[in-house]
């Protein structure tokens, strides 16, 4: 019992405060309205240890002893120091203080941790020989050992990690245009793969019939807000966590429509690749081709996602004809190549997300024949293991933690606050004390979950969910950066960056972003226009910077941000990705 | 502003003029009129302290006329604040000449006001404007994204952010959208909230007949969102000033929740028309206008001080089409030779090549757009090239098969 009380003193929670108030205030009556048998006899025993503590120079009466150890709630230790204090270099002491000063919380918290130290016969004699500079210290000591921390294991993460043999794990953002059937297609491979039960299926083909949009049940696998559901569009990123015999994967499906795009460059900066889902039928390709098919493409591109699956979507609408297939493949390669993705990095794969063929399962339609290549998880698979060949996979293990909060919230009643996010560098362990800029506020990690399991380590490329305590979750933010608190990152307002341009930059207010961080800046100065493949300056303060031009530029900030050297950050404007861009200094 | 005396020689510039501010726009004006070097008179209190012969000291406070010569200028654009500082420069029995004062200008207080160095075009124009007594334009906007809004006030020459609300609300997570929806109601019925406290519904409406039409302005569906939510309220609560403006809200939409997509929301033509003329549409859309330009790349348009003067010097900005763009903070400057290369730059385009002149203020977001600009642009009536001068050799050619540096 006593033991439980300190734990939930631990999490600082309003409720729980509230509901301990009152288990204290039981005990706080009992103390103050007279002793039970228990104490009575603990009294005795204390006053007699005390006494044989005490040497004879100090002269003290029984009654005073009795008040300092019912101050001292029985800690004989503590009782002879104090007593020794007062009445040894002054006979005439004052008496110890009433035990009214004492509030009834402390008094119950401190007995309820001293109690079972003073059982009789447990008292070890060696503690009470101890010289009184000593005792002061080790009662210091308790006092110290007071301020929760949740334990750390200390655990090696980077070495529990080489042994763990832990199944790799890859997380996708899910783009494209507006309704070319991302959610759906992810709703799809979620049924498929039994990662949603038939039953909540069935609810959500019943809901979706209710309101006339039988055709929304699977995406509404994903889209979960009444928001969401009601207008037919993602508006947020939705993580859903699924595994293939080799693989754990992570799907971020991102919104399609265009208002919603800082959502989507929130979940690609989380990404290791991307499945860029386009609408085959007549029409929608073309339409998804000047819109977002293309500003996503270019998005995932700058900020790093080099690897693309394309699924070409809602086959069975065209009857799974190959010219439309081979057509669209050509033009999306003519064009992807040309936004600098290498011809190697591709796969173009046709499926149907309403209907299920191709995602998981091979396609059976006969008109389908012609087309031999693999499933859209296979192709996941594949891109993975690619990405496995060229990156070293313990690259960023070493490197001081770096995190980027993509969701504050409160994660039931034991954890008050949590985030999540990916870790972009670095490894956390269950204990570890974290430091969130740029509001430099120190928090504990108290419990680590990673797609859904506790976990007592995460290391760099997972993304995962901290139970924090110890903080106040108004220091907390989206887009903030958790990091280690003894490398912190560096906070600026100005900073210079190279930039592709997408759209003509001149000095111009812009939005900045970069992962869920979102912000009013200003392009300050355009410093010089570069070579695309080789950086050498062409021409020193061009007056504008055209379409696909890269320069070099100068950006204000509203207000300091956590921005590190190679930080990839996206300006817009107008609703409009204008530029992309990495971080010089 | 009323101008209640004046006697400016219009020829030199010299003399003085008596104004009365009115309302706290016209602070606004009189930042920008009052210069460094004038001689400004108006109602001070001074605390004075008199040592008696005995070496008694005894202080009062004594309110009088005090004319002093500005040395620096303060505008506080929250409270609408002018304090302007400088150095005595009529001696009464109870003030020294030359010692220091900071003047307050005050609603309902007269000042009168002589120009150091006479009164110049752009003064007059700016005096003239000020005391415009035509009913100004005003419009609230509330610009808004998830967990962030910003309540502005626009009024003819100045955006004025009043408050910026930021709510922590949680993204949807797996199977969790509890807190998602309690957060955004929490978010909603603080901004509602915090919305009228600032408009003042209650004080304002039974005096002025005129509604002030508020703007709603967020990306994707938030502000119809909001909008519906605030009738429900007006509804639930039976406020009656409050359902009474329901029908002059305005809904936009808005690329992000922040202030400077007023810009892009004030440009749409559905608002344009509903706000029919005012300075702030016509700069917005004179902005857009030269940043198309600018896209087009053709060497009409151009911006950046020397630029500028080296475009104005070639009789581009000119009769038919020339347009000088200019934000009044260069009219600010504290160095008066600074001041004239402006002012004479204005009068040259406008009286010798013919050209127009626009003065943005920059407090508004147009301004703020030319800002960034160095303060002055110009859209030619012919495309000049090379005015920025320095062009190098171009580097190492093309690699095709190299990654890109980004």
């Amino acid at each position: 019992m006593p033991g439980h009380h300190r734990a939930k003193t631990l999490g600082f929670d309003d409720d729980e405060v509230y509901g301990d108030d009152e288990e204290y205030d039981e005990e706080g009556e009992e103390g103050g309205n007279g002793m039970t048998e228990e104490d009575r006899e603990q009294l005795r025993v204390g006053t007699i240890k005390v006494k044989e503590a005490l040497d004879s120079s100090v002269n003290v009466s029984d009654a005073q002893i009795q008040e300092a150890l019912w101050h001292y709630y029985y800690d004989i230790g503590k009782s002879v120091t104090y007593l020794k204090n007062k009445h040894a270099p002054q006979p005439k002491a004052p008496a110890p203080p009433k035990q009214k000063a004492v509030s009834r919380f402390d008094q119950a918290a401190s007995a309820a941790k001293t109690q079972p130290k003073t059982t009789p016969g447990h008292k070890p004699k060696a503690e009470q020989k101890i010289p009184r500079d000593r005792l002061a210290e080790s009662v210091e000591k308790v006092k110290i050992e007071e301020v929760p921390k949740v334990r750390s294991k200390n655990l090696n993460v980077v070495e529990e990690f080489r042994k763990s043999g832990m199944k790799r794990m890859a997380n996708f953002v899910v783009i494209g245009h507006v309704d070319h059937g991302k959610s759906t297609l992810m709703g799809r491979l979620l049924y498929d793969l039994k990662v949603i039960d038939q039953r909540s299926v069935d609810k959500l083909r019943r809901e979706a019939q209710n309101i006339g949009k039988s055709s929304f049940a699977l995406a509404w696998v994903m889209d979960e807000t009444s928001e969401e559901r009601n207008r037919g569009v993602t508006i947020d990123i939705a993580t859903n966590f699924f595994e293939t015999e080799k693989t754990r994967f992570t799907i971020l499906d991102a919104p399609g429509h265009r208002d919603f795009i800082p959502n989507m460059i929130a979940g690609a900066s989380q990404a290791d690749f991307a499945i860029l889902v386009i609408d085959a039928s007549t029409n929608s390709f073309e339409s998804g081709l000047k819109g977002q098919t293309k500003e996503h493409a270019l998005l995932v591109r700058s900020m790093g996602v080099l690897r693309l699956v394309i699924a070409i979507n809602k086959m069975d609408t065209v009857s799974w004809s190959q010219t439309r297939f081979n057509e669209i493949s050509n033009l999306m390669m003519a064009f992807l190549t040309a936004a600098n993705f290498l011809k190697k990095n591709l796969t173009f794969i046709p499926c149907a997300g309403l209907t299920g063929e191709n995602v998981t399962r091979k396609v059976e339609d006969p008109r389908a024949s012609w087309y031999t290549g693999g499933t859209l998880i296979e192709a996941g698979e594949a891109l993975k293991d690619s990405i496995d060949s060229v990156e070293p996979k313990e690259r960023s293990l070493e490197k001081p933690l770096r995190m980027t909060v993509d969701n504050v919230f409160r994660g039931g009643v034991t954890n008050p606050t949590s985030i999540s996010g990916r870790i972009d560098a670095g490894t956390l362990q269950v204990g570890d004390t974290i430091l969130a800029m740029p509001a430099n506020e120190t928090a504990v990690v108290k419990a680590i979950e990673v797609a859904d399991e506790p976990v007592d380590w995460a290391v760099a490329g997972q993304i995962t969910t901290l139970h924090l305590t110890d903080v106040d979750p108004v220091h907390l933010r989206l887009g903030d950066v958790v990091c280690d608190p003894n490398t912190p990152v560096k906070l600026t307002k100005r900073f210079k960056c190279k930039i592709l341009a997408f759209e003509h930059v001149f000095p111009m207010s812009v939005d900045v972003f970069r992962g869920r961080l979102q912000t009013e800046g200003k392009v300050r100065d355009l410093k010089a226009l570069l070579n695309k493949n080789t950086g050498a300056v062409t021409k020193r303060n061009p007056r504008i910077v055209k379409p696909g031009e890269v320069a070099r530029v100068v950006v204000l900030l509203e207000r300091e941000l956590p921005l590190e050297v190679g930080t990839r950050i996206v300006l817009r404007e107008g609703g409009n990705t204008i530029a992309a861009g990495m971080l010089e200094e | 502003m009323r101008l209640l005396k004046s006697q400016i020689d219009q020829k030199h510039g010299s003399g003085f003029a008596t104004l009365l501010p009115e309302e706290p726009e016209d602070m606004w004006h009189a930042y920008n009129i009052i210069q460094p070097s004038d001689r400004l008179r108006a109602r001070a209190i001074r605390r004075v302290t008199k040592t008696s012969d005995s070496g008694s000291v005894a202080s009062t406070r004594i309110t009088m006329d005090l004319t002093i010569s500005v040395i620096s200028t303060d505008f506080d654009i929250g409270s609408g604040q002018l304090h302007v500082a400088g150095k005595v420069a009529s001696e009464n029995e109870h003030v020294k000449l030359g010692s220091h004062h900071t003047l307050d200008l005050e609603l309902q207080r007269k000042f009168t006001l002589e120009k150091g160095n006479g009164w110049d075009s752009v003064a007059l124009g700016l005096l003239r404007e000020a005391c415009d007594s035509e009913k100004r334009a005003e419009l609230w906007a509330v610009v808004m994204g998830e967990g962030i809004a910003n309540i502005c006030v626009i009024t003819e020459h100045q955006t004025i952010l009043r408050q910026r609300i930021e709510v922590p609300v949680p993204r949807k997570r797996k199977g969790v959208i509890d807190g998602h929806n309690k957060a955004m109601d929490k978010f909603f019925s603080t901004t509602l909230s915090t919305l009228l406290r600032h408009l003042d519904l209650a004080n304002s409406s039974p005096q002025t007949d005129k509604t002030v039409p508020l703007l709603l302005a967020s990306p994707g569906f938030l502000a119809q969102t909001f909008l519906s939510y605030l009738k429900g309220e007006a509804i639930r609560t039976t406020n009656k000033p409050l359902l009474a403006i329901i029908p002059s809200i305005m809904v936009a939409h808005s690329s992000s929740p922040h202030v400077h997509s007023l810009s892009e929301v004030l440009a749409s033509p559905a608002i344009r028309s509903t706000l029919s003329d005012t300075k702030y549409a016509r700069e917005t859309a004179l902005m857009d206008r030269f940043h198309s330009l600018l896209r087009q790349d053709d060497g009409r348009a151009w911006y950046g001080p020397k630029e500028v003067e080296q475009a104005v010097e070639k009789g581009a900005v000119g009769r038919g089409g020339g347009v000088l763009l200019i934000s009044n903070a260069l009219f600010r400057a504290q160095n008066v030779a600074e001041r004239k290369r402006w002012v004479g730059l204005v009068d040259r385009v406008r009286e010798v090549e013919g050209g127009e002149v626009r003065v943005l203020s920059s407090l508004h977001e147009s301004g703020k757009r030319l800002e960034g600009l160095g303060n002055i642009a110009a859209i030619l009536t012919f495309p000049l090239e090379d005015l920025d001068e320095e062009e190098e050799g171009i580097g190492g050619g093309q690699d095709d098969d190299a990654d890109m540096v980004i």
